[in-house]
């Protein structure tokens, strides 16, 4: 065997702790407890004024700086973590809920049925997502529930299709042949014995939409088509810092750490996920699609 | 071949009259209309500006008058810019989005590739780790993060680039880098993964057991095969180069079709938020036609149906 093709042999990786895994979890634990316990641990609060410190770079009281109110930064960016991460969680949730149920109808009927509902997902996937979160968001609203809203509107499409993919699959088994057979219920069989089995993609998925979904808020935030104060969240911090960016930079680069941090943090758990739920792509041998 | 294509664009106008539809649709169920300004105008003047601009008739009729406009290839006047038509402001703004967009394209294609296959040949090294780290690193990165951290660098500090607008070539470097970095990354896993999935098949181990030098299978043999599922999402990803550069449009002050997008999305102006939506959904139709038909040219086994 030559030296090239030794290459191709790949190390058996089963049940090895991944220690971006674990890291990227406890990231993202430390972002949720903070969000959580953002009154107890903020220094300030997050309208208070030290009008003494305007525009502070970061020092020992404030170690973020602040802005322009003299607002603590850091302060900001922890409250702004609740609106940010509840943004992205809810948001996930409920596109999760649509996705799923329309996804597993559509694929669980077949035919025609299936062939209508794929042509309305066709067609939203078809268009940018900002584009389309911005185009709902005129209608009903810009406050934290239209965002949430236009976010999930477009998030479940790419759910729905794939829900349908892993039905068509999972329907052809035995097991839900027999499930039949002694005369379970459609639904019976979609809840109780479909759906469990389709639970592993859908948790992969779900690490790559929760940052999705934040990234989609602080982004129509950050162009002036989002939420808006008294929210804080980090797209709104952003935005108030883009307009101070060359003076005072410091008001732009924590939030955008903390976004990036964030983003960052879901995707790794979202790609180590994959791989450890995949014996294939383990393997490294297997077509990445779709991130 | 030409059946194949007629077919398909025979097709894509039920779906494009549906997005017109619905676009259509979702702006007229607007809450506020374009002349509702701060200051009221006299009912008399303002139910003229409707009679003029058909806002008075119902909606269907509205649509059909929008429709038959619009295959005659009139998309109304802003409501905005008076005196243009959303055709004049598309005419000045989308070029400046193509030019952006397909500038943005090199990199994926001269950067993105070559970085796939190195980490491909490479793999399970050190390089293929910081290259695929440093992918996952552009896949994330928030447009206007990196746009911001460039116009800070480059512009603010070092200042090579200027930080904003659209008059030259050195204009244009930081935006371009800035939209074309997470499809880059995108590019290159998908280029590393590829290959070594065809590094499995059958006809590459053939070509190792007749004893060809490395570098030959890869250039010849594996690239080859390798390159259908990269072409599949270059068109898309060309179209959403194109369509979805409104954030670093309004970082960069750059006046293309994205940055109108938003200020006719905040000034309601219709005419011009609906004019965009189709051009993005054109483009979208033709990219996907483009990448099916280029499917066929790549793997002469894929047919056309």
């Amino acid at each position: 065997m030559s030296k090239e093709n030794q290459k191709l042999k790949f190390k058996n990786q089963n049940l090895r702790i991944r220690p971006l895994a674990l890291l990227s979890v406890i990231v993202i634990a430390l972002l949720i407890l903070s969000a959580i316990s953002a009154p107890l641990i903020a220094p300030f609060s997050y309208d208070a004024q030290d009008t003494a410190n305007i525009l502070k770079t970061p020092d020992s009281t404030h170690i973020m700086g602040t802005d322009k109110l003299g607002r603590d930064i850091f302060s900001r960016i922890l409250y702004g973590s609740q609106i940010s991460l509840s943004v992205g969680i809810i948001a996930t949730l409920v596109a999760m809920i649509i996705g799923v149920l329309y996804g597993a109808i559509s694929g669980y009927k077949g035919g025609a049925i299936d062939n209508y509902m794929m042509r309305i997902v066709d067609i939203i996937y078809a268009l940018p997502d900002i584009m389309v979160i911005i185009l709902i968001t005129i209608i009903i609203g810009r406050g934290f529930l239209g965002i949430v809203l236009a976010i999930s509107i477009v998030n479940w499409v790419g759910i729905a299709r794939l829900m349908r993919g892993e039905v068509l699959k999972i329907k052809e088994q035995l097991f839900v042949e027999s499930a039949k057979a002694v005369g379970a219920g459609h639904w019976r069989i979609i809840l109780r014995h479909i759906l469990p089995n389709t639970l592993g993609p859908l948790i992969v998925t779900m690490t790559f939409r929760i940052p999705a979904a934040i990234l989609s808020e602080s982004t129509l935030s950050f162009i002036g088509l989002g939420l808006a104060p008294p929210f804080s969240s980090w797209g709104v911090l952003a935005n108030d810092g883009w307009a101070a960016l060359r003076f005072y930079p410091h008001l732009l680069i924590f939030p955008a750490i903390i976004i990036f941090i964030t983003v960052l943090s879901f995707n790794i758990l979202g790609d180590e996920l994959k791989e450890a739920m995949d014996p294939q792509l383990r393997k490294g041998i297997r077509i990445i699609n779709g991130a | 071949m030409i059946k194949y294509l007629m077919k398909r664009i025979a097709f894509s106008i039920p779906v494009l009259f549906i997005i017109a539809l619905i676009s259509f649709i979702l702006m007229y169920t607007v809450p506020g209309g374009p002349f509702d300004k701060e200051k009221k105008l006299p009912p008399e003047i303002k139910a003229n500006i409707e009679a003029k601009y058909h806002l008075d008739k119902p909606i269907y009729k509205q649509f059909a008058i929008y429709i038959y406009n619009l295959v005659l290839g009139d998309m109304g006047p802003s409501y905005k810019y008076l005196g243009r038509s959303v055709k004049d402001i598309l005419k000045d703004t989308f070029p400046v989005s193509l030019q952006l967009g397909l500038l943005a394209f090199i990199i994926p294609l001269f950067i993105g590739i070559p970085l796939g296959i190195i980490a491909a040949v490479y793999r399970n090294t050190f390089i293929d780790k910081i290259s695929m780290f440093s992918a996952v690193l552009g896949i994330t990165i928030p447009h206007f993060v990196l746009g911001a951290l460039l116009i800070l660098i480059f512009a603010h500090s070092l200042k090579i680039f200027p930080p904003a607008l659209w008059e030259g070539w050195s204009n244009m470097i930081l935006p371009a880098i800035t939209l074309g970095i997470g499809p880059t990354a995108y590019i290159a896993r998908l280029t590393r993964a590829s290959i070594l999935e065809v590094l499995h098949k059958d006809f590459v181990k053939t070509a190792f057991a007749k004893g060809l030098p490395y570098s030959k299978i890869i250039l010849k043999h594996v690239l080859k095969n390798a390159l259908t599922p990269i072409i599949s999402v270059m068109g898309p990803i060309l179209a959403g180069l194109v369509a979805g550069s409104f954030v670093v449009e309004y970082i960069f002050s750059i006046p293309g079709m994205g940055r109108y997008f938003i200020t006719a999305v905040t000034d309601r102006d219709y005419p011009l938020i609906m004019a965009t939506t189709m051009v993005y959904a054109v483009l979208i139709v033709i990219a996907n036609i483009v990448v099916d038909v280029l499917y066929k040219v790549v793997d002469p086994r894929v047919r056309l149906e």
